[in-house]
């Protein structure tokens, strides 16, 4: 630099332009959202995003606890009647103001949405029999059943401006409309974010599939301003070729780096990260209703899966902690009951199930199977982290103790139609609370199938305890609070000492960043930029 | 030539429909894009007004009929994953593709023909031995390892070149290209890098061994005879006598990789059709899979007859005729 004009020009450009380029961030996502409507899909990606850009009435945090978002606060009547207050103040992206209207016109887009996947919103908004606002920021809802989780609920249903589509008078009047007097949008209307308005803290900017989506700060949003003028999503599907990306540093933050690698980047000053345990459990289904299960061999032609013995000898048989350590690398925890300590109706103290071959083994005997039996354990291999090689882990274990087991792995196009017809003796399967309550899992597993509660629907295994069944359902509707937890817990032992359900471990979720950068993981597994902040 | 061409054509149909079915029925087989789709905490009666508006209720012959229905009026059905139409999600994809396929082969054939032509003139000498030797590296290293390592070297280690995505594109009338900006063009350098190499061995060994079996014939030992120079032997005579085999491989090569460069796709994050192939099989999006298929067919047949066009114009002793096909 010989010319010190030019040296002070670039030095001024250089200053001048740090801050601007600061406020920029960059995020790898392992999975691409599929849509940028925000109820086309109740999919982990396809959340996250829309709390970019929209808001709901509530929100849930980094734990699943239930917090105030677009209403400040909410209560019911003891029965099926909830009255939600409004925030004041807030205004769309577009400039609109936020008023009740937009939550009735929100919900009943779910109802009238066309395009949309079956069970995205539409199970939470179908069971309400009436949405009226007695003035302009307070909305009540009446339930068909009562609904003790619906703030938890509602923390998915992102609401819409009502100034996108020409109406009337808006009503929750399903049958005519709901007062809308234009074309209620489908999907493919939102992606190129005409339509995507919202009171998120950032707004839509452009969405190319496939390449990326750009975000920037919302400025009329009503909450503390983000750090980052700037946000761009990029789909790198590929673990190894998104770290390296981190490493090279064309991103700034990664979602789920393979555990394994994290040892790459653990003495670099450059990186950080972060492991959260999330509360998706993985367990082992069994079958305990069949006579003879389809997967299961014995010398005298029984199900032993039948007998609790066998099955509390199988739970014993396997080493948690090692495959923890071994095959999880670590980002797993293991579980004892089936959501993570500490979350709502869960046990304070769950019995630890300790790794005991001798007792297994006995067990069998007593049971009289001292000889063993042979079964099949069916596994994804795409779907859950490690989900093939846990499997064959298991069933190494499960041989140990005279159980010889094989292992069926699959896709999980395949596996997941197999396993709705019941094709399997011993399943894997994956559950996360998207509620953050223990009544989640109680009520789609093993609780007895109802169709018109829809409760059981993955009840696969037939497994059958009246007692239980009384328990979870009185749980699910019952809204007093203490009642409920202690309901709950009381449903959870019934489950974990039944054993038809054998818990393994709760996987963790990880995000690397650059060491300039804090991420706070969520236990529901979303990415998202309002939990990365400049490291101070 | 106008026989050839109906022929063709007619042809064409055929294959597309053999294919069309095929598609289907595997995609069918596989299991329910259902499952994978809905939440298992549905009502039966939502699963259900689900399936009838997908007409998965349908009995398979007749899903394939209304398929075929809709697309002879133009419409190759909705992906049931992200409820746009099939074709406007690939073809969205499609440029992409296009460019770094285009990039590839290019840079294939203008190091791999005279490469090969070194190697193929002094088959005996240590830099063809070289080169002949560096083939069968270029073809033996999986696609996935080596971008990888092209990423480490050129990314991680050197920070020269940024590891995935499209980069900045601008538009040449309506379709968006990475090929004219610099930005665009240090993304698509290393996924071309990685397609280009296997190609690039394939077009030296092909070029190599027609040389030196060319360089044997009759043609090329008179014209010798008669004192032409040996620059123009092997530039009118030997080359133009070799690449018909080398335009078939390169044209055959161009189709599947335009259909199928799925790895170095997902290796770079490269957003193009390969990619959303690989997603829509994993997610059973049926309309998707059948008209992507569909569609590399159609691209094939393109090729094909391009090739058979080119062989026209670089041999005169073949004739397009209708009984040639």
């Amino acid at each position: 630099m010989r010319n010190p004009i030019i040296y002070a020009f670039v030095a001024g450009t250089c200053l001048l332009s740090a801050p601007a380029w600061a406020q920029s961030l960059k995020i790898a996502l392992s999975s691409e959202p599929t849509a940028i409507d925000p109820h086309y899909h109740d999919l982990s990606p396809n959340n996250a995003l829309a709390m970019h850009i929209f808001d709901s009435l509530t929100k849930q945090d980094e734990k699943q606890k239930v917090l105030p978002s677009l209403a400040t606060s909410w209560e019911n009547d003891g029965k099926n009647r909830w009255t939600f207050k409004l925030r004041q103040g807030v205004t769309f992206s577009n400039g609109q103001p936020f008023t009740a209207d937009d939550v009735v016109f929100s919900f009943c887009r779910t109802l009238k949405n066309e395009t949309a996947i079956a069970g995205s919103f539409a199970d939470i908004t179908g069971n309400f029999t009436a949405v009226e606002a007695p003035d302009s920021h307070t909305i009540v809802i009446t339930t068909k059943a009562p609904d003790p989780v619906l703030p938890n609920f509602l923390s998915g249903v992102a609401i819409l401006s009502a100034s996108t589509l020409p109406h009337g008078k808006l009503t929750f009047d399903v049958a005519n409309n709901c007062g809308v007097t234009g074309k209620w949008p489908v999907v493919g209307d939102f992606n190129d974010g005409k339509l995507a308005i919202g009171t998120g803290p950032y707004k839509f900017k452009s969405y190319t599939k496939g390449t990326s989506i750009e975000l920037e700060r919302n400025d009329k949003h009503w909450g503390p301003a983000e750090p980052w003028a700037n946000v761009t999503f990029v789909p790198v599907p590929n673990a190894g070729p998104r770290l390296a990306g981190l490493l090279a540093g064309d991103y700034d933050v990664i979602e789920n780096p393979a555990a394994r690698d994290v040892s790459r980047i653990k003495d670099d000053k450059r990186f950080g990260y972060v492991i959260t345990p999330s509360t998706r459990v993985i367990y082992f289904q069994l079958d305990v209703e069949r006579e003879p299960s389809p997967f299961v061999k014995t010398e005298n032609g029984k199900n032993p899966l039948k007998d609790p013995r066998v099955r509390k000898a199988m739970s014993l048989a396997i080493d948690r902690d090692a495959i923890i350590k071994r095959i999880m690398d670590g980002a797993a925890e293991p579980a004892y009951q089936f959501l993570p300590t500490g979350m709502f109706g869960t046990l304070p103290n769950p019995p630890k199930i300790s790794y005991d071959p001798a007792a297994a083994k006995k067990l069998l005997a007593e049971a009289g199977y001292p000889n063993g039996f042979q079964v099949t354990l069916a596994t994804t291999n795409d779907r859950y982290i490690n989900d093939s090689q846990i499997t064959q882990a298991v069933a190494q274990y499960l041989t140990q103790v005279g159980i010889r087991a094989d292992v069926d792995a699959m896709a999980r196009a395949i596996y997941f139609p197999r396993r709705s017809k019941k094709e399997f003796s011993v399943a894997i399967g994956g559950w996360g609370s998207t509620s953050g309550e223990a009544s989640s899992f109680l009520k789609q597993w093993p609780a007895t199938p109802d169709e018109a509660k829809t409760i059981g629907g993955s009840n696969y295994g037939g497994y059958l305890d009246p007692e239980f069944d009384k328990l979870i359902r009185t749980a699910i509707v019952t809204l007093d609070d203490a009642k409920r937890s202690e309901l709950l817990q009381q449903a959870g032992t019934k489950v974990i000492e039944g054993g038809a359900f054998i818990p393994l471990h709760f996987e963790s979720s990880v995000w690397a960043y650059k060491s300039n950068l804090t991420y706070l993981g969520r236990a529901d597994q979303f990415t998202m930029a309002m939990q990365v902040k400049p490291a101070k | 030539m106008t026989a050839y061409i109906l022929q063709r054509l007619i042809q064409s149909v055929l294959v597309l429909l053999a294919v069309s079915i095929v598609v289907f029925l595997a995609v069918y087989g596989i299991g329910d894009p259902i499952e994978l789709l809905v939440p298992p905490q549905v009502s039966a009666a939502e699963r259900a007004a689900m399936i009838r508006r997908l007409g998965l209720d349908l009995p398979v012959w007749q899903q394939y009929l209304s398929f075929l229905g809709s697309a002879l009026k133009g419409d190759l059905g909705t992906s049931f994953v992200h409820g746009v139409p099939a074709l406007g999600l690939i073809l969205a994809r499609l440029p992409a593709t296009f460019e770094l396929v285009l990039l590839a082969m290019s840079v294939a054939a203008f190091i791999g023909v005279p490469l090969g032509l070194l190697a193929g003139l002094n088959p005996e000498s240590r830099p063809s031995r070289a080169i002949m030797a560096g083939t069968i590296l270029g073809f033996s290293l999986p696609s996935f390892w080596k971008g990888m390592m092209l990423i480490l070297l050129f990314s991680v280690f050197l920070g020269w070149l940024p590891t995935a995505g499209r980069g900045e594109t601008v538009f040449i009338l309506g379709v968006p290209t990475s090929l004219l900006t610099l930005d665009g063009l240090r993304h698509i350098a290393l996924p071309a890098l990685n397609l280009a190499i296997p190609n690039m061995a394939l077009m030296i060994r092909l070029v190599a061994a027609g040389t030196t079996e060319a360089m044997t014939q009759d043609y090329v030992k008179y014209a010798r005879a008669k004192g032409v120079r040996r620059r123009r032997i092997v530039g009118r005579h030997v080359l133009r006598n070799i690449l018909i085999p080398v335009v078939t491989v390169a044209g055959m090569e161009f189709g599947s990789l335009v259909a199928f460069s799925t790895i170095t796709e997902t290796v770079f994050a490269w957003p193009g059709m390969g990619k959303l192939l690989i997603d829509s099989i994993y997610h059973l999006d049926r309309p998707v899979v059948v008209a992507y298929v569909m569609l590399a067919t159609l691209l094939f047949v393109a090729v094909n007859f391009f090739v058979d066009v080119l062989y026209a114009a670089l041999d005169p002793r073949v004739k397009l005729t209708g009984d040639m096909a």
